[in-house]
């Protein structure tokens, strides 16, 4: 059971990677994960001392853009310490065993490694109809998380699937998508957020449960502190232009192509926790505000109920398509100034008695 | 003189004290500002120059004033919620709690004198009368969304330990987007509040003429000789 396992800092130089590239990586990453410099080295200790890290990775109601995400991430070695070096054991999309031999490997580690082993989630589990809406190898996937998570050391839930249903969960949610937090049972779930997640912002959470032994810090909706403690709008290099007032107008107009803020375009940065507007996407080389598109807010739960993404305030509920809570109000005050002037006419009719009494009183005491 | 005859037949009675009113005209003048400010902030007029951004800093300083005046406005209902208990009589915090039969009793009352004008017989009340207060207590809980909400907003971007003890509002209301609808809305019930209140004090200064109009700035009102001994009596039985 037992067997020596090379460190991962081993296997990366029999990859052929050299000392300059991997203290780069950790440094790289330790970063992303906002440790100052002293940490570094408990990185480069974690990664040079520690053998590979066992990761079940399991695929659920979801479109796979988690991990096109993940291997398309900047630093080359993102890609390579998690897929080959953290020891990848079982994921549907990316193994080269099928069928039984693959189901073989998952309950291989499950058992093996118990305790041990890391379990990601990519998608949200239907509970619906017994949670026919998604079968793997004849078991349902509520079934299937349920046995591999028990014995799991950590449960990473990736993306907005795993983390608050996404778009399967939005109205009317016809197959019980549920975030698996909520089928934890008890159980910490680290919801690494967006649609998909940054791949610097997933490499980085896997890290620190390799180098540090515990999960990081997260905040009140279970995200890692560390990349979602600030909104969009806080990060974004378009906020002066909020604070100056220059607003994008529509579409097409002068001050979109002078790159003002999307707020008016319903930008969702200023109710969004995520680091795009820092790490940015595809090796730093843009995200959507700096690509001339508002914010979808891809990181929050309900972000697709939310809608329309081009409109900052969200369809009221119960008054049909197209009724923003301002026209409501409106309409709500407008029929309050009718009942006031209808009510100012009725009382000058039937209280005329008591507001002339009165009136002839005053002239009595004139006269 | 005549005119003096006829005021003889009020009796000047000292509703509303001092702190009361400063509360209700400081709460009156944050209300204005929030909303005017927050429907900026909702809707920014199309204010364009072609200085840099660096230049400018009107929508930073009109959420600056909306932050400003937040913080006036939840401190003010703290302050009115302590007057409540020890405040005078008109003030105290039982006139908002409607748990006594005989408020019901005045509600339904006010109801229909006031509103549906099906009966003329006179309310008791000299401060608010017992639909005003239930109002009244159904604002206090406005405010309290507000605060909660705003304060919940705010936090995200605050250092200060104060609206950070507001912060745990938001997960609950299932993130920032869904709590901005609610700050959103409530608004509108201020508004709609607003219009409302306003009415109701002309109307009330012009069919009573007890000067309720005047009453929130000189703390007094003028009621009709007799009335007070009256509703003294009622009480006793």
């Amino acid at each position: 059971m037992n067997e020596t396992r090379p460190t991962v800092y081993e296997e990366l130089q029999a990859k052929g990677h050299s000392r300059r590239d991997f203290m780069k990586f950790c440094t790289f990453i330790g970063a992303a994960l906002g440790l100052e410099s002293t940490g570094i080295a408990q990185v480069v200790k974690a990664l040079e001392t520690k053998s590979r890290l066992p990761v079940v990775w399991l695929h659920f109601q979801e479109c796979t853009c988690c991990s096109e995400s993940f291997i398309r991430s900047s630093h080359p070695l993102v890609a390579d310490v998690i897929l080959d070096k953290i020891s990848l054991d079982y994921t549907e999309t990316l193994m080269a065993a099928a069928g039984h031999q693959a189901e073989a490997t998952l309950k291989n580690t499950i058992e093996k490694y118990k305790g041990q082993y890391v379990l990601l989630v990519e998608g949200s589990i239907p509970t619906k109809e017994d949670g026919a809406y998604c079968c793997i190898g004849g078991k349902s996937s509520y079934d299937i998380f349920k046995e591999v998570s028990k014995d799991a050391k950590a449960i990473i839930a990736w993306g907005n699937c795993a983390s608050a249903g996404c778009v399967q969960a939005a109205n009317p949610n016809p197959t019980g998508a549920t975030p698996i937090y909520k089928l934890a049972e008890g159980k910490t779930v680290i919801n690494v957020q967006g649609c998909p997640p940054i791949a610097e912002v997933m490499a980085g959470v896997i890290v620190h449960i390799l180098a540090f032994d515990r999960i990081p810090q997260l905040d009140s909706l279970g995200r890692p502190k560390a990349f979602y403690s600030s909104r969009v709008h806080d990060t974004c290099y378009r906020r002066p232009n909020y604070d100056a007032g220059l607003f994008v107008e529509s579409w097409d107009d002068e001050n979109a192509k002078k790159g003002y803020c999307l707020y008016k375009m319903g930008c969702r940065g200023p109710n969004t926790y995520n680091s795009c507007g820092v790490i940015k996407w595809n090796n730093g080389v843009s995200f959507p505000i700096q690509s001339g598109h508002p914010c979808i807010g891809c990181s929050e739960a309900n972000f697709w109920d939310n809608g329309p993404f081009y409109k900052h305030l969200a369809n009221f509920p119960g008054f049909g398509i197209e009724s923003t809570a301002d026209k409501v109000g409106i309409g709500l005050g407008a029929v309050t100034v009718a009942g006031i002037a209808a009510h100012a006419v009725v009382t000058n009719i039937r209280k005329r008695k008591e507001i002339m009494k009165g009136l002839r009183t005053t002239d009595n005491n004139i006269a | 003189m005549k005119e003096k005859k006829e005021a003889e037949h009020n009796e000047t009675v000292y509703v509303w004290q001092l702190p009361v009113r400063f509360y209700h005209w400081i709460n009156a003048l944050s209300i204005l500002v929030l909303c005017v400010t927050g429907f900026l902030i909702g809707y920014p007029i199309a204010l364009q120059n072609s200085a840099e951004a660096s230049f400018g800093y009107w929508f930073g300083t009109v959420r600056f004033i909306h932050f400003v005046a937040a913080f006036i406005f939840f401190f003010n209902f703290v302050y009115r919620l302590y007057w409540g208990f020890v405040g005078n009589k008109y003030a105290k915090w039982d006139n908002f709690i409607p748990y006594r039969k005989s408020q019901w009793q005045e509600v339904l009352d006010v109801l229909k004198v006031d509103i549906l004008m099906v009966s003329k017989k006179p309310i008791d009340s000299v401060g608010h009368n017992a639909l005003a207060s239930l109002t009244y207590f159904f604002t206090f809980l406005a405010f309290l969304v507000q605060s909660l909400t705003g304060f919940g907003l705010y936090a995200a971007m605050s250092k200060s330990f104060f609206p950070k003890l507001f912060a745990w509002i938001v997960p609950i209301l299932g993130g920032d987007f869904n709590t901005r609808m609610i700050h959103h809305i409530f608004m509108w019930l201020f508004i709609v509040f607003a219009i409302i209140h306003i009415y109701l004090v002309f109307y009330h200064d012009y069919v009573e003429r007890r000067g309720v109009t005047s009453s929130m700035i000189g703390g007094w009102k003028f009621i009709e000789k007799g009335h007070m001994e009256e509703v003294k009596k009622k009480v006793k039985v």
